[in-house]
């Protein structure tokens, strides 16, 4: 038996070893793939990214040379501090902390030391930085902001978050991309593909030499170019306007969906959010919670769509043939329903449709909506009738475009209501509805969209930023009308009642000679709650129009907060917007002027006052001296 | 007659085994130790080239070696024996220092391990007075000039501080068992290194509670009661050595031989902290795990391990050749080398029990046994079954001494086995 104990001691262990084996390397394996390998770095190429150019070709994003100067620790030799210092701008200590960061990460290999030098600071180091070795300069690429608009419409880029990279594993730590505006919603199309060179590296983190001779490295794949449907004038004309007020314009092209313009107010320089200042700027920015410049009202901003609402109630009156166009309806001072009463400023009175349009009548649109819903067997199922018209405007619902951000609004239906009134419905419970003041909510895209359906006579074409990208089509979604559900015939006496806004009614101040606008005012009452309590602010001022009445050229949506009633910020801006695209030159520098020098900033002051404070009738403008109005942004085509 | 088919009674088999390790393991030294293009294969600067020409030389040495008599072994065992220890003892004078071992001649340029040779030095002493007709194995005073015989150049080795070619020594314990050792030693020795790992692993008193245990009821299932002193005072004993080995463990050892227990049997109860303790004190371990495991089932092929080519193992030409086999080879290549390691070990032991001769039998066995610890250490290290200790791999790693010893080792064998059916 002695003899078997080695033997057996031998076939024991080169069991065992087989096992060890079997659980190193198959069972727990991290037989890596090239990408996980340790023992690999991947440097990665970074591709241009794409320019971004208006509806007319004009460049508005392009790229800029960046200089960081990067130090690898263990190269330092002893250097005159104190001029290296001045040559950066930095003082002593900031060099003493980067320079403690940079071994803290690692002393072989180059962290950054200070990012984003200027141009100039770049010219004059270039030539002293022989002296200081182990410093290099590494070139970079950012963004190069041909204006100072559209910032909200552009976006930004920034470096990528963990949950950027976990939801596409293209990107990896330190890689920029889109975070806001076109630069988000085109990002893979104008970051192009980054190329991919394996290096093997040894035990240190030194470079030894290529992988495989660099059989699997990649070339980088440029950026592609896009243009966008934006006129840039426009949009510069229209944020010169907005300032010193908060609020919105969209405005669509209704023949293509184009979007040529989006404002959002206030707004920033997009070149705030470039290379050095972009973080300080953008907690700035993030961190103004009354203002909310990052916030983009023309397409996040849910309002209550008030008067302009009441086009759509006509349009599903005519469609449900519960009303004629010549049928009059009285209004005595407001709406009698049941025990309540809705108020009227229209001045009492015989309304047919294009007066009660006119006149923005209450009373007419009440009885109008109330005999759409009594229309079918009970109110419920007309709510349900009602809602899936104006759905068909593409409202209450994300428009599918190619906006970074959106919001649904609301269209209340049949299943809204069941939660609400579980037991009862009746017609007379929704009626805020008929004058866009109850639980219909609406962002400015939509109500531009709704105005440009109406201006097309039935349809509309997805709003959509993109208008032509290098090589290659746009998807059918942008190409494709959409019909809503109203007969093309029912719109002539609709706009007709528009028409006659300008012509006759709450805008006839704003007429534009020789142009046929067909617009709608509105007001929307609006509430906050200071200190808990529901306080009613001034009034909302919201103004949608469409000209020329024939060929529609453009429709706008135009929304301006506390603005008071419909034509006093709104209209006056929608007229402009609308002289400025169609007829390219401004004739009434006066109405431009008045826009420019009056102020709202003292409207949105009043709710953090502390003090109590008067509303619509009862607030004063706030006029500003000329000098302080800030200049039409032009092109600025500045060099950082 | 007898002249013409002499050397068609060598064991090919063996020599075939041997020729395989040797040769697969220079290709993984190639791949190890090669930096950018290999130019000459037989470059003196570089390690690939060195180990090519000391396989070039061990043919010569094996030439030489079967072409001696057989007999000559067995004569000058003892003489072989004595120029072995002094060897040994002239590294206290003229040796050189690498790594901190005291191991190597430096013969202008080239370092020579007399070390590597006393392996097979020891073992023909062994060998020739075991089988000595005088000799009874079972005498305490045969163990104890045997015991003599091994311990004399393991501890000229320890004294070197080459604490891993110290313990291949060990191997002579099976060769003895073998031999008729009484069992006793190995029921004592298998306690010993239970009690020793009880005793780190657990503490002292948990320990004391499971040897209790044992004895008492060995004690008592013992039909025929001894005095009742006898569990009492092997208990003292056991504890005594918990102790001994408790404070080798904690004051004795040098601190990185303390790391790798404590790593080996994660002696650290603060889990963070025995990672921290990995990263450091076993960044080898740490990276020989990492080439293994990256190899997966069919490697990535010759020269194209990424961890090997960037060198993240060190010393990998020598000691962890292995894990150049498991990136570049995976599963199936380290297992064909486990499994021919094993054959060759199996191999000799068998040719080992056909010798007629005493002497011949223990040698063979004192081979088997000594390839077989290497084997065991080397890769079980490597793959962190056991803590880490500095042994080559025999014919993988690079070194000449480490090949020549080897192939004197084998081939000695080889020769009397060859011999085995002539009359002595």
């Amino acid at each position: 038996m002695r003899q078997f104990l080695l033997f057996l001691s031998v076939i024991l262990v080169g069991i065992i070893f087989t096992v060890r084996l079997f659980y190193l390397q198959v069972y727990n394996s991290d037989a890596d793939s090239i990408l996980n390998d340790n023992a690999i770095r991947k440097v990665y190429d970074y591709p241009k990214r794409g320019f971004v150019y208006d509806r007319n070709g004009k460049l508005l994003v392009a790229n800029q040379p960046s200089y960081d100067v990067m130090v690898i620790p263990r190269e330092v030799e002893p250097l005159d501090t104190l001029e290296f210092c001045r040559l950066l701008k930095i003082d002593k200590e900031r060099f003493d902390k980067q320079l403690k960061k940079a071994k803290h990460y690692s002393w072989r290999l180059p962290s950054p030391f200070v990012s984003h030098l200027s141009k100039e600071d770049y010219a004059i180091l270039q030539e002293k930085m022989r002296k200081f070795t182990g410093f290099h300069i590494q070139k970079r690429s950012l963004r190069q902001y041909e204006t100072t608009i559209g910032a909200n419409v552009l976006g930004d880029i920034g470096e990528v978050n963990n949950k950027d990279i976990k939801n596409d594993p293209y990107y990896k730590m330190g890689d920029l991309m889109g975070k806001q505006g076109v630069e988000k919603s085109y990002d893979s199309i104008l970051r192009g593909r980054k190329g991919i060179k394996f290096i093997q590296k040894d035990r240190f983190n030194r470079n030894i030499g290529p992988y495989k001779e660099g059989k699997l490295d990649t070339i980088p794949e440029q950026g592609k170019d896009i243009k966008i449907t934006i006129d840039s004038e426009l949009q510069a004309y229209g944020e010169w306007l907005m300032q010193n007020k908060r609020g919105g314009i969209i405005a669509i092209e209704p023949s293509t969906g184009e979007i040529l313009a989006m404002i959002a107010a206030p707004t920033y320089n997009p070149n705030d959010l470039v290379g050095r200042k972009r973080s300080k700027n953008y907690t700035k920015l993030y961190n103004d919670s009354i203002a909310k410049p990052l916030f983009n009202r023309s397409l996040q901003g849910v309002y209550s769509p008030g008067s302009p609402f009441k086009l759509m109630n006509a349009l599903i009156a005519l469609q449900e043939n519960v009303v004629t166009t010549n049928e009059k309806i009285a209004c005595k001072n407001g709406y009698n329903y049941g025990n309540r009463h809705m108020g009227c400023h229209c001045g009492s009175g015989l309304r047919d449709m294009s007066l009660g349009i006119q006149k923005s009548c209450n009373a007419y649109f009440a009885t109008v909506y109330r005999r759409i819903l009594d229309k079918p067997k009970n109110a419920r199922e007309g709510i349900q009738l009602w809602s899936n018209h104006a759905k068909s405007f593409g409202l209450g619902n994300f428009l599918n475009n190619d906006l970074a951000v959106g919001q649904k609004g609301r269209i209340p239906d049949k299943a809204y209501y069941k939660r609400a009134y579980p037991e009862r419905f009746y017609s007379t419970y929704t009626i805020s509805n008929a004058i866009g003041q109850g639980e219909v909510l609406t962002t400015p895209i939509q109500l531009a969209n709704m105005i440009a359906a109406i201006a097309n006579r039935g349809f509309y074409y997805t709003p959509h930023i993109v208008k032509a990208i290098e090589g290659e089509t746009l998807p059918e979604n942008f190409t494709k009308p959409k019909y809503t559900t109203i007969d093309k015939k029912h719109f002539e006496p609709v706009i007709d009642g528009m028409l006659q806004v300008y012509k006759k009614g709450t805008a006839n101040s704003l007429q534009i000679e020789g142009l046929d606008i067909c617009g709608k005012t509105g007001t929307v009452e609006n509430f906050m709650k200071i200190d808990s309590v529901k306080t009613q602010l001034t009034d909302h001022s919201i103004f949608v129009a469409f000209a020329p009445k024939d060929n529609p050229k453009i429709a706008l949506a135009v929304f301006v907060e506390n603005g008071y009633f419909g034509s006093r910020f709104a209209g006056k801006i929608a007229s402009l917007m609308i002289e400025k695209y169609v007829n390219k030159t401004i004739t009434r520098k006066d109405l431009e002027k008045w826009l420019l020098t009056h102020s709202l900033e003292n409207e949105y002051a009043k709710p953090y006052s502390g003090e109590p404070f008067q509303i619509n009738r009862g607030s004063q403008y706030q006029v500003i001296p000329m000098e302080d109005v800030i200049d039409l942004p032009k092109e600025t085509n500045i060099k950082l | 007659m007898r002249q013409t088919d002499r050397h068609f009674k060598f064991d090919w088999i063996t020599i075939m085994l041997f020729f395989m390790l040797a040769g697969f393991g220079w290709l993984n030294i190639l791949s190890a130790s090669h930096t950018g293009e290999i130019i000459d294969y037989l470059s003196f600067t570089e390690f690939y080239g060195k180990q090519l020409i000391f396989i070039i030389l061990s043919v010569v040495l094996i030439i030489l070696i079967l072409s001696i008599d057989a007999k000559f072994y067995e004569r000058f065992s003892s003489v072989i024996y004595f120029a072995s220890l002094l060897s040994l003892v002239g590294l206290f004078v003229f040796g050189k220092s690498i790594n901190g071992a005291t191991s190597w001649y430096d013969l202008g340029g080239m370092t020579l391990q007399p070390s590597e040779f006393a392996k097979a030095a020891t073992a023909l002493a062994v060998a020739k007075y075991v089988s000595d007709l005088q000799t009874d194995i079972r005498q305490f005073k045969h163990q104890i000039r045997i015991f003599i015989i091994i311990v004399i150049p393991a501890f000229l080795i320890l004294l070197q501080k080459d604490a891993g070619s110290t313990l291949v020594y060990g191997a002579f314990f099976f060769v003895l068992y073998r031999e008729g050792l009484p069992k006793i030693y190995l029921i004592i020795g298998s306690l010993l290194i239970g009690l020793a790992i009880c005793a780190l692993k657990f503490g002292v008193i948990i320990t004391m509670f499971i040897s209790a245990i044992i004895v008492f009821g060995y004690y008592f299932s013992k039909k025929k009661k001894s005095s009742f002193l006898q569990p009492i005072i092997t208990l003292v004993i056991a504890l005594i050595i918990s102790f001994l080995v408790r404070f080798t463990y904690d004051t004795l050892l040098p601190f990185h031989q303390k790391d790798r227990i404590t790593i080996w049997l994660s002696l650290e109860k603060d889990a963070a902290k025995l990672e921290q303790m990995k990263k450091k004190a076993a960044y080898n371990l740490l990276e020989s795990e990492k080439a293994i495991s990256a190899g997966g089932w069919k490697g990535k092929g010759f020269m194209e391990g990424t961890r090997t080519t960037g060198k993240f193992v060190p010393e990998q030409h020598t000691d962890y050749i292995f894990t150049t086999v498991g990136e570049e080879w995976g599963f199936i290549g380290s297992f064909a080398v486990v499994l021919v390691f094993v054959l060759l070990i199996l191999r000799i032991l068998h040719l080992a029990e056909l010798q007629k001769s005493q002497f011949s039998r223990v040698y063979g066995y004192s081979v088997g046994a000594i390839l077989f610890i290497h084997f065991l250490i080397n890769i079980g290290m490597v793959m962190g079954l056991i803590p880490t200790i500095g042994i080559p791999l025999p014919l993988f790693s690079y070194g000449g001494s480490g090949l020549w010893g080897f192939t004197i080792l084998v081939f000695i064998f080889v020769k009397l086995d060859s011999n085995r059916i002539n009359e002595w």
